[in-house]
């Protein structure tokens, strides 16, 4: 089976080409199912994959399969070709895995979209693309699944791009991404030119023998195409933007997949990463600041998508913070069980948004616990999880890698501790706002989902033959059952996740060139985990008092700074938006219209000046051209007079 | 003596010639044409080239001046030109110019000798026998081919004055004609 | 005592000088005709000269030739004026310019 692991990519990219050629025909519901058919048949040849590597000598557990030489430049030599190891796998089972529970969420979810193969489209592709990023042998490859991903990430989030904010956010996605690819092409220009190849293995066993100078430039660039596909500070602003998008979309590439590559990559290369230690301190350092900033942003978001987003931004600092600490099989640990509840998280609020007929803002709901049951169940495990309360899989998890932190640094340990408090404070105000206390939603000045679709800020209703009620008439509903199987499966292995926590350590170990063990004795680290749910604890009592009951003043509790976001985005408007139109202005209509227009409409005008000039020499009249001859031979009389002289 | 003869004759070259350029009636210019070709004819007779000034005196004199005279007459003999004012401009001061260069270069080359190849000699000009007689010996003997072409060549000027110059029947206008 | 070569030659250039100015100065096309054929004496003069000079007879063929080729010459270009100008008023070579540029 371990032969066959280049299907696990070829599935979702036939389950694209036919439905690229047969979609339209296929329609609503077929297309979808076979996409999702694409995505089972995948996890179903990964988890093949995986027994097989099971049943390998734990030390040698790696295969290579090479396809076909892509391209032989040079000195340099690419091959299509998969590296199944330990890190690898993991990385395909739960992209498959959580892939399909979203695909099948789709099928019910964009039901009755105009493009509803073309959303399918996207989806496989995207899924071929996050495949061959994970499974590929060698940098150039993962790259082009990089790229692929950027570009899925761009068609989906702006699929309904008749809204000119989804376009937007579609574009800013795009450009930021690109920043961070910048890096990653330099930093493959580095690796080829000090190692002469671009693929994994060689690189990688050669990796210890690295100068540090070089080891660092080498990390630092590859960093900084992770900080744009993952969401760090400075490259986070376009996730929440991204949130135009439909939200299986955010659920698959802005929770659990894309965003994660980057981390996967500087796992990948971590023995790059251990010979540049100042490297590692830079990125524990940024993935806490983010960590704690987007937790504080997301204290003071309405917008249900938008807090998770913020979360997710928040999350991925973690399994940063876990990187820069050494500690890189918990950053994968996190992963995994963040894939698992903050897909969940994010499946349970479409449908949510769903159910309440496209209303996103969380002020105008409440009370839903007793309308969608499975969703509100699915939702609290989830929030236990993400909250880290024990012994969800989320506090196993952020536990290893606030022990990797203190290990690290003391402050960087202290920030991660007060993100976890945050973490559970703003999640619990969330669940609260949403699922508990009154029914805002009956307020006279509800808008009626006519209304709704008028402003089309909120994702446009779905045609599904729910018959929008009138005014007043309106109740929310809970999701068919192909929304709903997700969320129970994704709730269920969030809640377990935690017991993947040894064997990971195990299965990952042959993947780090160093074996990275946690050095505190035991004593300290049952201090840190009673430090660590306290805090859990204090975020959801804090929450609780907040929001349920007393009328607190909500401007205190959500500053207009955090509401905007710490005006980010502002200021990369003045900062950066403002001189490149500046330059881009003056370079459109100074320098290319007069300067080099100029230039050539001058040398045009200076050749059509010359040429009247001289064309006042064919007079017309014989004497002048006989004045000629007589001027020419005169010339070549005095040359003849002058040489013999 | 034979100063004399080249004093007036040269006089009278130089008189005709500046004559021609200076006139501005066709008709006087042709006369004074004619005066400078007499000066010719004498300064051949100068020189030996008996036959020459004879033929000089009959072909350019007499016909060719005759021809001159001919057209003078078909296109307005009462015409006469304005010498004073110059149409285009530059063109005087320049063709004085270069009259002065040319004058100049010719003096000056004459100074130097440019001796290439060995000289060729078609025959005496000197010695016994009448100028007529040696001409003849040379250019029926030595230059035979020549002589038949230029006749064939007179044949053509023929051909074509007659053909160019008649009035077209009806139809065909000649391109070079301008409207 | 015969008058040496070298006058007959200056007389000659001079000729050929007055006869180039002159073509480039009139207007009127037989006089410019004209002028043509003081050059071309000027330079049967130089001929003629050169043949007594260097005793050679050949200059005296070559003024023969140029005679003959003159005076076809002057047939056929005055049957090209003719041709020309028959039909206008004013006859002067600055109304011929189609070659404008």
């Amino acid at each position: 089976m371990i032969h066959a692991v280049w299907l696990i990519p070829a599935l979702p990219l036939a389950g694209f080409l036919i439905l690229l050629a047969t979609g339209r025909r296929l329609g609503d519901p077929k297309a979808g199912y076979l996409a999702t058919a694409m995505m089972v048949g995948s996890f179903i040849v990964a988890v093949g994959v995986f027994f097989d590597l099971m049943g390998m000598p734990g030390d040698e557990r790696r295969f290579e399969q090479e396809l076909f030489s892509w391209m032989s430049v040079g000195g340099l030599d690419v091959n299509v070709g998969f590296l199944v190891d330990p890190l690898s796998v993991t990385m395909a089972l739960f992209v498959t895995g959580v892939g399909a529970l979203i695909h099948l969420y789709s099928v019910g979810y964009m039901h009755g979209d105009e493009r509803y193969p073309t959303f399918f489209v996207y989806l496989n592709l995207f899924a071929f693309a996050m495949l061959m990023l994970v499974l590929s042998n060698s940098f150039l490859l993962t790259f082009l699944g990089w790229e692929g991903v950027g570009a899925c990430s761009y068609f989906l989030i702006s699929f309904w791009f008749e809204r000119p904010s989804a376009a937007t956010a579609g574009k800013k996605a795009f450009v930021v991404n690109r920043i961070g690819d910048f890096g990653f092409m330099l930093a493959m220009f580095l690796i080829f030119a000090t190692f002469g190849s671009l693929n994994y293995v060689p690189v990688l066993e050669e990796a210890g023998t690295l100068a540090k100078g070089t080891a660092s430039a080498i990390a630092l660039l590859l960093f900084v195409g992770a900080v744009g596909k993952s969401a760090q500070i400075p490259l986070y602003v376009w996730l929440p933007d991204a949130m135009e998008g439909p939200t299986p979309v955010s659920a698959l590439i802005h929770a659990a997949t894309m965003v994660t590559a980057g981390v996967f990559l500087m796992v990948r290369v971590n023995p790059i990463l251990d010979v540049a230690p100042g490297v590692l301190t830079l990125i524990a350092t940024i993935g806490a600041l983010t960590a704690f900033f987007a937790a504080t942003i997301a204290c003071a978001q309405n917008d249900i998508k938008k807090v998770l987003a913020y979360s997710t931004v928040s999350q991925l600092g973690y399994m940063f913070l876990a990187v820069g600490s050494g500690a890189y099989i918990a950053a994968i640990f996190h992963m995994v069980t963040h894939a698992f509840f903050k897909a969940l998280l994010f499946l349970g609020a479409g449908s949510v948004i769903h159910g309440m007929h496209d209303e996103q803002d969380m002020k105008r709901m409440g009370g839903l616990r007793k309308w969608m049951p499975i969703t509100s169940g699915t939702f609290i495990v989830g929030w236990l999880a993400i909250a880290g309360v024990p012994p969800f899989s989320g506090f196993w998890s952020k536990d290893d890698i606030l022990l990797g932190a203190w290990e690290k640094n003391r402050l960087l340990w202290l920030i991660g501790l007060v993100t976890a408090l945050m973490t559970a404070y703003y999640m619990t105000r969330q669940v609260i706002l949403v699922f508990y206390g009154g029914e805002r939603w009956k307020a006279a000045d509800r808008k009626t989902p006519s209304e709704a679709e008028a402003k089309p800020d909120h994702e446009p209703a779905a045609a599904d033959g729910h018959g929008s009620g009138a005014h007043g008439d309106f109740k929310p509903h809970e999701s068919p059952s192909t929304m709903a199987l997700p969320l129970v499966v994704l709730a269920v292995l969030a809640a377990i996740g935690g017991i993947l926590k040894s064997p990971l350590e195990h299965w990952l170990e042959p993947v780090l060139a160093h074996p990275h063990h946690f050095a505190s004795s035991s004593s300290t680290k049952l201090g840190l985990i009673l430090v660590t749910t306290v805090a859990a604890l204090a975020g959801v009592g804090i929450a609780y008092l907040i929001w349920t009951g007393r009328r607190v003043k909500e401007s205190a509790v959500e500053p207009q700074v955090l509401r905007r976001a710490w005006y980010v985005d502002e200021l990369y408007q003045k900062v950066v938006e403002a001189p490149s139109r500046a330059l881009a202005n003056f370079s459109a209509f100074v320098v290319d219209a007069k300067v080099i227009d100029g230039t050539v409409n001058g040398v045009g005008a200076l050749v059509r000046a010359g040429g009247s000039r001289l064309r006042t020499v064919q007079s017309g009249f014989v004497r002048n051209y006989a004045l000629a001859v007589a001027v020419g031979a005169v010339a070549i009389l005095a040359y003849a007079v002058a040489r013999s002289a | 003596m034979d100063w004399v003869v080249f004093v007036v004759a040269g006089a009278a070259v130089l008189a005709g010639a500046l004559g021609v350029i200076l006139a501005s009636h066709p008709v006087h210019a042709a006369l004074m044409l004619v005066l400078t070709l007499f000066g010719i004819a004498v300064l051949f007779v100068a020189q030996q080239a008996h036959f020459l000034a004879a033929v000089q005196v009959i072909v350019y004199a007499g016909a060719i001046v005759v021809l001159f005279l001919f057209v003078i007459m078909l296109l307005g003999v009462d015409k006469s030109e304005n010498v004073t004012t110059e149409t285009l401009r530059g063109q005087r001061p320049i063709a004085y110019l270069a009259g002065l260069g040319v004058v100049a270069a010719i003096f000056l080359l004459a100074r130097t000798t440019w001796v290439s190849g060995a000289q060729s000699v078609a025959g005496v000009a000197d010695g016994p026998g009448s100028n007529v007689e040696k001409l003849a010996s040379s250019l029926f003997t030595r230059y035979i081919l020549a002589f038949e072409v230029t006749s064939v060549l007179l044949v053509i000027a023929v051909v074509g004055a007659v053909v160019l110059a008649r009035h077209s029947p009806s139809g065909g206008v000649r391109d070079s004609e301008q409207a | 005592m015969s008058v040496p070569g070298a006058w007959y030659l200056g007389l000659a250039a001079m000729l050929f000088t007055i006869g180039g100015v002159g073509l480039l100065i009139r207007r009127n096309v037989l006089i410019m005709f004209m002028c043509v054929e003081l050059m071309l004496n000027a330079v049967n003069l130089t001929f003629v000269t050169f043949a007594r000079m260097l005793n050679d007879i050949g200059g005296q063929v070559v003024v023969f030739f140029v005679l003959v080729v003159a005076a076809a010459e002057v047939v056929v270009g005055l049957a090209i004026i003719v041709s020309i100008f028959r039909r206008r008023t004013e006859a002067t070579a600055d109304d011929i310019s189609l070659l404008k540029g």
